[in-house]
């Protein structure tokens, strides 16, 4: 046997020390890829489930976001869930069979079959109905012939960018150039809108995921300008973006009580647009070496909008999602009568001509610091969170009490007493409601209490929390109760609008 | 070439020893927690231990005022007591507050609180500052409401600094842990401010 080699014993053939080294490595490389596919399984499976899906629906009487969830290959969503706000619904299952009745309408439907009987007539549904913990679930493809069975009248599915318009919901938007220089790009919509705004190089995007806002004829509009050249529309997610395309910084001011967006260059923007060259360079001018012939953008992130009151009163429905409130009997959570609460406050206030936002219109997780967020940003005339409890009797009418300390730095407030400088016409506020529910013969009281967000609302804020009359807990769900109650709060606020209108 | 001679070639044997050797130490591994969870599982649970975590103090008693939380018309009242009380400033204020909750404790409490309620500890700090820290059972077992929630803050802090001279600010730790709320409503973030505190406890007198 030559040096260098050894004889394998079982194979009968020599092996010498550079296969040795190639078994080695692939025995390595194998080890390596093994390692990879455990990370790379691990990994997909820590990374979690993808963003949810979710439906926009847009309707005269409430916008609102249902989520989707994917069953056989299709989108489905929940039909009790979908209907609850637009009117009086109720199911019963029984088996697989499954009853639907909103308002005066009454559905059939079967488990596992893809057709329904609505109002005595047969609807395909184009795919199975399912039942889930006696939850109806129907494929959104659906809704368009389903919908207008129970509620007579029309729907529009946007099924790719699941987006539902129900009756005449819709905001429709125009826009044009306003000057040349600087050039700016002027929006008007046919409701009032507060779109998110985000810049990035080269484009400004507003995204309205609450606003029913619908397309113009073409997608894409162009306006001749260099500094704003063109603009375009689409939808996805539940959503419309409009997105603004600019060859320099631009920032959207809001209008009009939120009618008019306006898009126009940043101040650094309208500088380097006067100092630019508007085409070719001038005669005898020549770019330096490493200088660009026409004029490159710096973009720098938009500043701050300055917003709008949009809505006069910001109704909060407390709790939601994972917070369930207070257990009002083995049936009845807090969470679920502070919604139908804040929808029966919300219609009591607009029938009295008061523009209202309900923070939370469906079973969504929103913490205290949101809350207050959105009621500081819009700055709400009045911010009116809801609770409901089985203690006691009668209603509760609360004011923020501050915690200790908590001092505003020069302009900048203290968030945990933001409260502060509108305690006052929050205490006023609270006795107009107090003296209201009083003339309706409801058990009143007024009170401070440590309950958040109040103190970190800027402006004028209560907390009403409604307790039953007698001991029936079942009282809470009353419509005539609930009705009794938020008609006497619209009310007051209504009486005190002027007041609370001039507030800051 | 065998199958045999190629996976001697790709893979030394001491790697597929070391390979087999960690295969079955994870399966004796599962098999052990598996046993561990059924063992678990089937062992009784221990009851909640409602003793007292202090032996009551014994000595000269004291009459002192607690103010008592009445959940049927919501009102705070105060009640008239005479319980043993050391002669610490900080012992006194743990044993004041120990009395208050023994009181809801029964079930006759126009305020109940729930089985194991009980305060661990206070701390009055310089200067002013006084910490109130209950066990996590005061606050699990603790009804929701806005009110019910209110209530109990309001006694506590009010029969502190009505029987403890100087406290300025209150803040209510759980398990000597900050918390949100006490029971979903209750904000225990921040510091109490006592004059505050006395708007509500006046709000909440009878007849108001």
């Amino acid at each position: 046997m030559e040096r260098g080699e050894r004889q394998d014993a079982r194979a009968g053939r020599p092996r010498d020390s550079r296969q040795e080294a190639g078994a080695t490595l692939s025995s390595k490389r194998l080890l390596w890829r093994f390692m990879v596919v455990i990370l790379t399984l691990g990994a997909l499976f820590l990374s979690g489930a993808p963003s949810e899906k979710h439906l926009s629906v847009y309707s005269l009487a409430a916008n609102y976001s249902l989520p989707l969830v994917q069953r056989e290959g299709r989108e489905y969503v929940g039909l009790l869930e979908l209907l609850e706000p637009l009117g009086k619904v109720s199911a019963k299952s029984d088996g697989s069979r499954w009853r639907l009745r909103y308002n005066n309408a009454e559905g059939i439907f079967q488990a596992s079959k893809t057709r329904a009987r609505v109002q005595d007539r047969d609807t395909d549904l184009g795919g199975k109905f399912l039942m889930e913990n006696k939850r109806g679930l129907v494929p959104v493809g659906s809704l368009s012939s389903l919908l207008p069975r129970f509620l007579g009248g029309p729907v529009s599915l946007h099924e790719d960018s699941n987006r539902l318009f129900i009756g005449s919901a819709a905001t429709h938007f125009t826009a044009a150039l306003a000057g040349d220089n600087p050039p700016k790009l002027v929006f008007h919509f046919t409701s009032p809108v507060n779109p998110s705004i985000a810049t990035e190089p080269g484009s400004l995007r507003m995204t309205f995921s609450r606003e029913p806002l619908v397309g113009p004829a073409s997608p894409t509009l162009t306006f001749g300008s260099k500094a704003i050249p063109s603009a375009s529309y689409s939808e996805g997610n539940g959503s419309a973006v409009v997105t603004v395309n600019s060859t320099i910084p631009v920032m959207a001011t809001f209008g009009n009580d939120g009618r008019t967006i306006t898009v126009a260059p940043t101040a650094a923007g309208a500088a380097a647009q006067s100092a630019a060259p508007t085409g070719t360079p001038a005669a005898g001018s020549s770019p330096t070496p490493g200088q660009a012939a026409s004029p490159v953008p710096v973009l720098t992130p938009a500043p701050q909008v300055p917003a709008a009151r949009r809505y006069f009163a910001v109704v909060d429905a407390s709790h939601g999602g994972d917070d369930h409130g207070e257990t009002l009997s083995s049936s009845l959570l807090e969470k679920d009568v502070t919604v139908a609460l804040a929808r029966s406050l919300r219609q009591e206030l607009e029938s009295r001509g008061i523009t209202t936002l309900v923070l939370r219109d469906s079973d969504a997780n929103l913490s205290l610091d949101q809350r207050a967020i959105f009621a500081n940003a819009d700055h709400a005339a009045i911010y009116i969170a809801l609770h409901a409890a089985s203690s006691g009797r009668g209603v509760r009418v609360f004011t923020a009490l501050l915690p200790f300390g908590g001092d505003d730095r020069g302009p900048f407030r203290s968030w945990t007493t933001a409260q502060h400088a509108t305690l006052p016409l929050s205490q006023a506020t609270a006795s107009a409601v107090v003296g209201e529910l009083q003339k309706r013969q409801v058990p009143v009281r007024d009170l401070v209490a440590p309950l958040r967000p109040l103190n970190n609302v800027a402006g004028p804020a209560i907390a009403v929390e409604i307790a039953p009359q007698g001991s029936d807990v079942s009282q809470l769900t009353a419509p005539d109760y609930q009705q009794l109650v938020t008609s006497a709060v619209a009310t007051a606020i209504a009486a005190n609008r002027d007041q609370l209108g001039a507030a800051p | 070439m065998s199958f045999r001679d190629d996976f001697d070639t790709v893979i030394p044997r001491h790697l597929v020893i070391a390979m087999a050797v960690l295969l079955v130490a994870a399966l004796s591994l599962s098999l052990f927690a598996w046993h561990m969870r059924k063992t678990v599982a089937s062992a009784p649970v221990a009851a909640v231990d409602t003793r007292p975590l202090a032996p009551p103090v014994a000595g000269p008693t004291e009459r002192v005022t607690l103010f008592v939380a009445h959940d049927e018309d919501g009102t705070l009242r105060a009640e008239s007591a005479q319980i043993p009380m050391p002669s610490g400033r900080q012992q006194r204020a743990e044993e004041l507050l120990r009395a208050l909750v023994s009181h809801y404790l029964d079930k006759s409490s126009p305020h109940v609180l729930g089985a194991g309620s009980e305060v661990r500890s206070v701390f009055l700090v310089d200067p002013g500052v006084a910490v109130i820290d209950v066990n996590a059972a005061f606050a699990d077992t603790h009804r929701s409401g806005v009110l019910v929630e209110g209530l109990t803050v309001a006694s506590l802090i009010h029969t502190i600094s009505a029987n403890t001279p100087g406290i300025l600010k209150v803040k209510i730790l759980v398990d000597g842990k900050e918390r949100d709320t006490l029971a979903g409503h209750a904000d225990l973030s921040d510091f109490y401010d006592v004059t505050a505190v006395n708007q509500l406890t006046t709000q909440l007198q009878p007849g108001q």
